[in-house]
């Protein structure tokens, strides 16, 4: 079989011709051909199954419309499910297969599934498979979804790579058939900014499909001599097999562009590109889609749109068979058997709806053989062009809940009055059916958006072009006995419309949603129009009074892949590294992420058995002498002004106009609906001088926050914020020998406890001139201070820091140490600070100060907040010491034998081993908690399989008098 | 969407953060106001189908905050200010 | 008519001739007991519930557009009782409950597909939230497993472990979680409410609530109007329209959330999955598409749309998490109106007018609580007293200082 259906003519390359396979067979294509034009030519007549019936199906368009020929593209983790072979350029080794068969496509074992077809009308399985209970998931629904879904994916990453891309133009032009190259052209020779796009890979549209003339030329050959003039100029950019597929607001249109599938392999290069183009104006010159008839048995491979047929025969110089029957409502049917004469293919017999002449039937297991009149006659073909008239794609007018007008005289619908802002539509898109009359309605739509702007159009006339007739009889439903098929991939009928209007569902989204009508991957562009008018016929009712079709994004499907674009993998967001990252790394630090930063979560070193080995050592060091740890993540902000000091008294719930200049204050933040929010420590480095810390999971929040209340709430208070998280290095030192070995990086500083006390700051230098920062602060409950310096010197800092703690075996700390240490002594963190928490949950009440209105104070009094036998924070240990805690077990009492959510007495918010206390500790809320310090209770989890009693205790597991960090 | 910051021009919506209804900004003080006044302020919306004044904030620009004027039925934006500006005009001072 | 195997059966022997309506289309009566505003998923179900486990049958649901039409539509379809609060997962678990029996009872095929679902965890906090999480899931009387990556890795081998930027740690699972077929559970109360009286009037908008001192006597509609003892709201997406015929101000704003399908695949994933560190879940129909959403736009709209960032963003979810995907092509896309309440939690109440009542706030959570919302506002309606599981959602708990605030980020609905 060498391309038996191969004619002459054609605007492929027949010096370079292409192999491919299908379904392991081997074929020959040429350059410029689909998978569906090579596989005609080559014969191959059946390609798929329909997806309920598993009906055999053949190529039934050329175009993104196509339901039936779906195929399996490229092998291992390429491997493509669902792709239109129509859509699909064909490349040298190609590889493709037909799916949704259960052996060969010519014997598929599920096409038995056909023979039940009288059971299995539509929404039959709403109505069924209810017994028993137990068999839905394990035996009805495997089966359903084994024989339904369509191709498969490969289950591997994909290979390739998709970027994302944004565009700007004063004019965007979608579609390039006659209409947009007209309309290209006006614009383009103005001089203003022109993406002009096309779904295909050769612009033109139809006139590639077609035998018309433009300016007396063939119109392909003036399509292609356009389009030349559009590519030489700079302020055009020419985009072709890009499909333009969303209309968004303001003028933002979602484009794909295919940039390797085309290519038997993209090597690096992106797959796709997804482009968002912002445009002033956009004309939508996307054309019509023809759509069949519904006719007894009009599903067999062979019945083909007769303008595709015309496609097939004029660009691709294939025959889609040998003898062609055509049935038609309109002047287009005569078109085609004309072009197939001219090639000449036999024309079998013209069908002409408009005549009272109709189909009753057709022949023809694998492919059709024949067609049966209505009047009894039967006729020969292998193949039989359809047309039912075209379809404006409206589509995009629609993605912004426009809706659609009928047009009795061309029997579709057309854009309507409510397009999306900025577009103008043109040409068939907007019902313009003559080929004069799109080159027309281009040429002012371009012009007229031109206007818009401000801009000039050139001086110029729309191409000229004859103007054919278009005479249409809308004719929709042929009667007759046999299934009628609506949406050929879901196997929809006729029938099975009328049922559903019979059975309560009337609207058309009824009707669609209980029958599938128009869910295909061809979205229903083959099947709504059919179904509303069959739905209207069986109302009684006009089309336009039985409802409309609209259209949702995308216009046709996009890869997930494209919409992702770059962010996967390791790069699915940014990576935000400390300053000490680097430094981290050489000493093999295990890093954790902290939402998109990376901090060192330990520092493993050699000998030691697991990350506990770790944790421990740092801890107990720490406490022992001296660790050292990058806190830089923790929010900054700069506050100054006059008013700094009122506004941080307005910001925090409690009292900060008092702050001496010098000193840290520990502050608490409510939301304003009053709960806690946020806590940090604020220094005062001078009268009109504030820095603030906040936890690294709020800093960006907190800095919002505090810019509404400036610009929103008190706009005349004189105050300036500054986030610089990012500019400052900031590390905690902490352990009983943290001053002696600042002493040695901080200049000229009185680190004593009488000259730098705890919870002091100051501004200073540190390494002989460095300016830095001192602040007098503990976390981990240790004689403590964190010292900043300017982010660029923080990696020379960690090492400087690092070498003058030798001498004390200071070690870093990572997070984890950080937080077995926060534990021991009692401070809440994100998972007490959880935004379900009161000041009073964690024992921070009296920090409300009710002296001064700050953001949610108020609502802080509300009832519910303030119950006496509300939760509060404590401390637990477990009662036999060798029990290890969980956090996120429930507590529950000692004698609650059946627990449920109202006797449920709190629950665990964080646990570590204390290597102090030599076991494991944890914080929790429990309801009274301060007045249940000594009792037992039971720390429930279910989920892990642990019930541990636990003794209730102070929060503060270690120097709960706090002398370590005054010392 | 795009809007047109009066200072910077028209941006990408993707560049700003949504709070909500403009009536944020009437934050009644806290010492003086009824339960029944901060509950309101906090809790209710008009929520209304049409024009809305929102409260947006340019974190990936300026860090200004914006009071946008746009229809909740159709996304049309009609008038953008500064929200400092507004806030002045509806009385906020200090 | 009863449906069953044999039914189907029979009616394909004959020609598919003898099927009946599923529902009458009725003219409004001039009087009910009941007047319910809104025949969506929760409107019906508490129409099904008021007639046939309450014994009230002089209903009727008025819908301004048809049966269904909103967000039971146009929804991801899951089903699941994993829950946090006192305040939420009791009313969780009893839904899930009456979906295990929804299909015998309504006789209706909703495809309710109890396969699982797992929430990813990628970090230690997490981790002690889930369990946190899973536990009074337990204590509610539902299930709960905390699984280990390796677990996961069994059941989900195309999952990024390997290359991920959050690391995937384990996973909350709640095995009776799953998905049902959307529109159907729609169909299926409107036909067993039907069955029991109730009078579905489709294409009836109503435009205009009567109070006569304090008291709700009925609605004006586009088919005249309409006297009622009691008049429930059940309007989610349309709540503060229909809220504001009474003159109420909700604690509600409207925001849209998004939702796509990909083409029809093979069974590719074993049950629903999310990615909460990527605003990513994604499940299978039985017709093979993948069903995946992820947050909300974000700004105030009643528009059934969204723009392209959220498309994006929730793609990149996917990709990051199960890079398989990248080949599969986004069909369609849909965007829901949400109640988003302004702690994330909904509202079954009274209100200040005797007879009048309300149903709404359900933010992009409503699906899942279909049957429990219609349950317990048939009780609430019937009895006048809220069912036990369903005590906390009243609209003076922003008063008292009771928000049930599952994320815990306060009264700012779009993040909720």
């Amino acid at each position: 079989m060498s391309q038996s259906n191969r004619l002459t003519g054609g605007l492929i390359d027949r010096s370079v011709s292409v192999n491919f396979s299908f379904n392991g067979k081997n074929m020959q294509g040429f350059q410029g051909d689909t998978l569906a034009s090579a596989l005609l030519a080559n014969g191959q007549r059946l390609v798929g199954r329909s997806f309920k019936y598993h009906r055999p199906r053949g190529i039934f368009s050329a175009g993104s419309e196509e339901p039936n020929a779906l195929v399996q593209l490229r092998k291992g983790a390429a491997q493509e499910p669902n792709t239109r072979a129509t859509m699909a350029e064909l490349f040298d080794g190609l590889e493709a297969t037909s799916q949704n068969h259960r052996g060969s496509l010519e014997r598929d074992f599920m096409a038995l599934t056909d023979l039940f077809a009288p059971f299995l009308s539509a929404g039959f399985y709403y109505k069924t498979f209810m017994w028993p209970k137990a068999f839905w998931e394990r035996v009805y629904e495997p089966i359903i979804r084994s024989s339904a879904g369509l191709g498969r994916l490969s289950m591997q990453p994909d290979p390739d790579v998709y970027d994302h891309g944004y565009m700007h133009c004063d004019l965007l032009i979608i579609g390039a058939g006659p209409a947009g190259l007209a309309a290209a052209l006006a614009a383009g020779r103005s001089g203003a900014q022109v993406v002009v796009a096309d779904e295909d890979f050769l612009p033109g549209g139809r006139l590639n499909a077609e035998t018309y003339a433009v300016e007396d030329m063939a119109g392909a050959d003036w399509a292609a001599q356009a389009w030349a003039e559009l590519q030489a100029m700079d302020n055009v950019r020419c985009m072709t097999r890009t499909t333009v597929y969303g209309a968004y607001d303001h003028g933002i249109y979602g484009a794909l562009e295919r940039r390797t599938d085309h290519l038997a392999a993209s090597e690096g290069r992106p797959r796709q590109v997804l482009w968002r183009v912002y445009s002033r104006r956009a004309v939508l010159s996307a054309g019509a889609t023809e759509r069949s008839i519904a006719f007894p048995m009009n599903d067999r491979p062979g019945v083909m749109l007769a303008g595709a047929v015309r496609t097939y025969v004029n660009r691709y110089g294939v025959a889609p068979g040998k003898r062609v029957a055509v049935f038609t409502n309109n002047d287009d049917g005569l078109r085609t058997a004309a072009d197939l004469k001219a090639q000449g293919v036999e024309v079998t017999g013209i069908i002409d709806a408009r005549k009272g002449e109709s189909l009753a039937t057709t022949w023809g297991r694998k492919g059709l053989t024949a067609v049966g009149t209505a009047s009894g006659r039967s006729i020969e073909a292998d193949c039989l062009a359809v047309s039912g008239g075209w379809s404006p794609n409206v589509h995009l007018t629609c993605h912004q809940r426009g809706r659609p007008d009928w047009r009795e005289d061309i029997a579709a619908f057309v854009p309507g009055a409510d397009l999306p802002p900025g577009m103008s539509v043109a040409g068939a898109a907007n019902g313009a059916m003559t080929l004069a009359a799109a080159l027309k309605e281009g040429h002012a739509a371009a012009c007229a958006a031109l206007g818009d702007l401000g801009l000039s159009p050139a001086a110029g006339d729309a191409p000229k072009a004859e103007d054919e007739t278009f005479d249409i009889k809308a004719f929709w439903h042929a009667p007759g006995k046999g299934r009628a098929w609506v949406d050929l991939q879901n196997d929809v009928t006729a029938k099975d419309v009328k049922l559903a209007r019979t059975e309560g569902y009337r609207s058309v989204e009824l009707l669609k949603r209980y029958t599938t009508l128009g869910m295909a991957t061809d979205q229903g562009k083959t099947s709504n129009m059919l179904g509303l008018a069959v739905l209207a016929e069986a109302s009684g009712k006009s089309i336009p009074d039985t409802g409309t079709t609209i259209f949702r994004p995308p216009y046709s499907p996009v890869a997930m892949g494209a919409f992702a674009g770059r962010a996967r993998g390791k790069d699915f967001r940014p990576n935000r590294l400390t300053p000490s990252h680097k430094w981290a790394e050489e000493q093999s630090a295990t890093f954790v992420t902290t939402g998109n930063w990376l901090r060192a979560q330990w520092f493993a070193q050699a000998g030691e058995k697991g990350w506990r080995d770790s944790v421990d050592r740092e801890v107990v060091q720490t406490r022992r002498s001296v660790g050292i740890c990058d806190v830089t993540t923790l929010g900054k902000i700069d506050i100054q002004g006059r008013d700094a000091a009122e506004f941080l008294n307005r910001i925090y719930s409690n009292a900060f106009l008092k702050l001496p200049v010098g000193k840290v204050r520990y502050g608490l933040m409510l939301r304003e609906d009053g709960i806690c929010y946020d806590d940090g420590t604020t220094a005062r480095f001078s009268e009109n001088h504030f820095v603030m810390t906040t936890t690294t999971a709020n800093a960006v929040l907190v800095f919002r926050r505090m810019e509404f209340a400036r610009q929103c709430l008190w706009p005349d208070l004189d105050v300036h914020l500054i986030s610089t998280t990012d500019a400052w290095a900031q590390f905690a030192v902490a352990g009983p020998n943290a001053r002696a070995l600042l002493g040695k990086v901080v200049d000229d500083l009185d680190l004593s406890n009488e000259g730098f006390p705890f919870m002091a700051c100051a501004e200073c230098t540190v390494c002989g001139g460095t300016p830095g920062r001192l602040f007098r602060i503990s976390f981990s409950g240790e004689l403590a201070f964190e010292v900043a310096v300017p982010a660029r010197y923080g990696d020379a800092m960690i090492r400087a820091l690092m070498q003058a703690g030798e001498e004390f075996g200071a070690i870093p700390y990572g997070t984890e140490a950080l937080g077995v240490m926060r534990i021991e002594k009692g401070h809440a963190a994100g998972n007490e600070l959880n935004g379900q928490t009161t000041a009073a949950n964690l024992g921070l009440g009296m920090m409300v100060s009710k002296k001064k209105d700050s953001i949610g104070s108020k609502l802080s009094e509300r009832e519910e907040m303030n119950r006496d036998d509300g939760l509060r924070l404590v401390g637990l240990h477990p009662v036999d010491r060798n029990d290890m805690l969980n956090a996120g077990a429930h507590f529950v009492e000692l004698d609650d034998h059946h627990p449920d959510m109202f006797s449920d007495q709190g629950y665990m918010t964080s646990v570590a081993w204390s290597p102090e206390l030599s076991h494991s500790i944890g914080l929790g809320f429990v309801k009274r908690g301060k007045d249940r310090i000594g009792d037992i209770v039971r720390a429930y989890d279910p989920v892990r399989g642990k019930d541990t009693k636990v003794e209730i205790v102070s929060a503060h597991h270690i120097d709960p008098e706090g002398v370590r960090q005054r010392g | 969407m795009i809007i047109n910051h009066p200072l910077l021009g028209p941006r990408d919506a993707a560049e700003f953060v949504y709070l909500g209804d403009a009536s944020l900004m009437d934050r009644p003080d806290g010492m003086t106001a009824s339960d029944e006044e901060m509950h309101d302020y906090m809790y209710l919306r008009d929520n209304p189908a049409g024009e809305h004044r929102e409260l947006w904030y340019h974190e990936q620009g300026d860090r200004s905050w914006l009071v946008v004027t746009r229809n909740t039925l159709t996304h049309e934006i009609t008038m953008v200010e500064l929200a400092r500006d507004v806030a002045r005009s509806r009385g906020r001072s200090k | 008519m009863g449906y069953s195997a044999f039914k189907v059966f029979w009616q394909g022997l004959t020609g598919n001739k003898g099927w009946q309506p599923a529902w009458r289309e009725p003219d409004p009566r001039p009087q009910y007991d009941i007047i319910i505003i809104g025949g969506g998923g929760h409107g019906l179900a508490t129409a099904y519930y008021l007639a046939k486990e309450f014994g009230v049958r002089n209903v009727a649901v008025v819908e301004k557009g048809w049966l269904g039409s909103g967000n039971i539509g146009r929804n991801t379809t899951i089903i699941r009782a994993n829950y946090l609060l006192p305040g939420n997962q009791p009313f969780y678990e009893l839904s899930l409950k009456l979906w295990e029996n929804l299909e015998q009872d309504f006789n209706y095929n909703a495809m309710v597909s109890q396969r699982s679902i797992l929430n990813l965890i990628h970090s230690d906090p997490q981790r002690d939230a889930f369990a946190r999480r899973a536990n009074a899931m337990r204590l509610s009387g539902a299930d709960s497993e905390l699984l280990g990556p390796d677990e996961i890795r069994a059941l989900c081998p195309f999952l990024d472990f390997d290359n991920a930027r959050f690391p995937i740690q384990g996973a909350l699972r709640q095995k009776r979680g799953g998905t049902v077929r959307h529109d159907a559970v729609a169909w299926g109360y409107a036909r067993g409410a039907d069955m029991h009286g109730v009078d579905i009037i489709q294409n009836c908008e109503v435009t205009g609530i009567d109070i006569t001192d304090g008291v709700c006597t009925g609605v004006q509609t586009t088919r005249g109007p309409i006297r009622a003892k009691k008049v429930a709201m059940c309007a989610a997406g349309s709540s503060g329209r229909v809220a504001a015929l009474a003159d109420m101000r909700l604690p509600i704003e409207s925001h849209v959330l998004q939702a796509f399908v990909t083409e029809g695949l093979k069974p590719t994933l074993p049950g629903v999955i999310t990615f909460g560190a990527g605003h990513f879940y994604v499940s299978q129909s039985d017709k093979g598409g993948l069903v995946f959403g992820g947050d909300i736009d974000g700004y105030n709209t009643y528009a059934q749309r969204g723009n392209l960032p959220v498309v994006e963003d929730v793609c990149e979810g996917g990709m990051a998490i199960m890079p398989m995907i990248g080949r599969a092509r986004l069909l369609r896309g849909w965007g829901g109106v949400m109640d988003m309440s302004m702690d994330g939690s909904p509202f079954i109440d009274k209100t200040g007018t005797q007879g009048l009542y309300v149903n709404a706030g359900w933010c992009y959570g409503g699906f899942k609580a279909t049957p429990a919302s219609g349950y317990c506002y048939a009780h609430l309606l019937a009895k006048d007293q809220p069912h036990e599981v369903a005590t906390q959602f009243r609209l003076d708990r922003f008063r008292r200082g009771a928000p049930i605030d599952e994320k815990g980020v306060g009264a700012q609905p779009n993040l909720h």
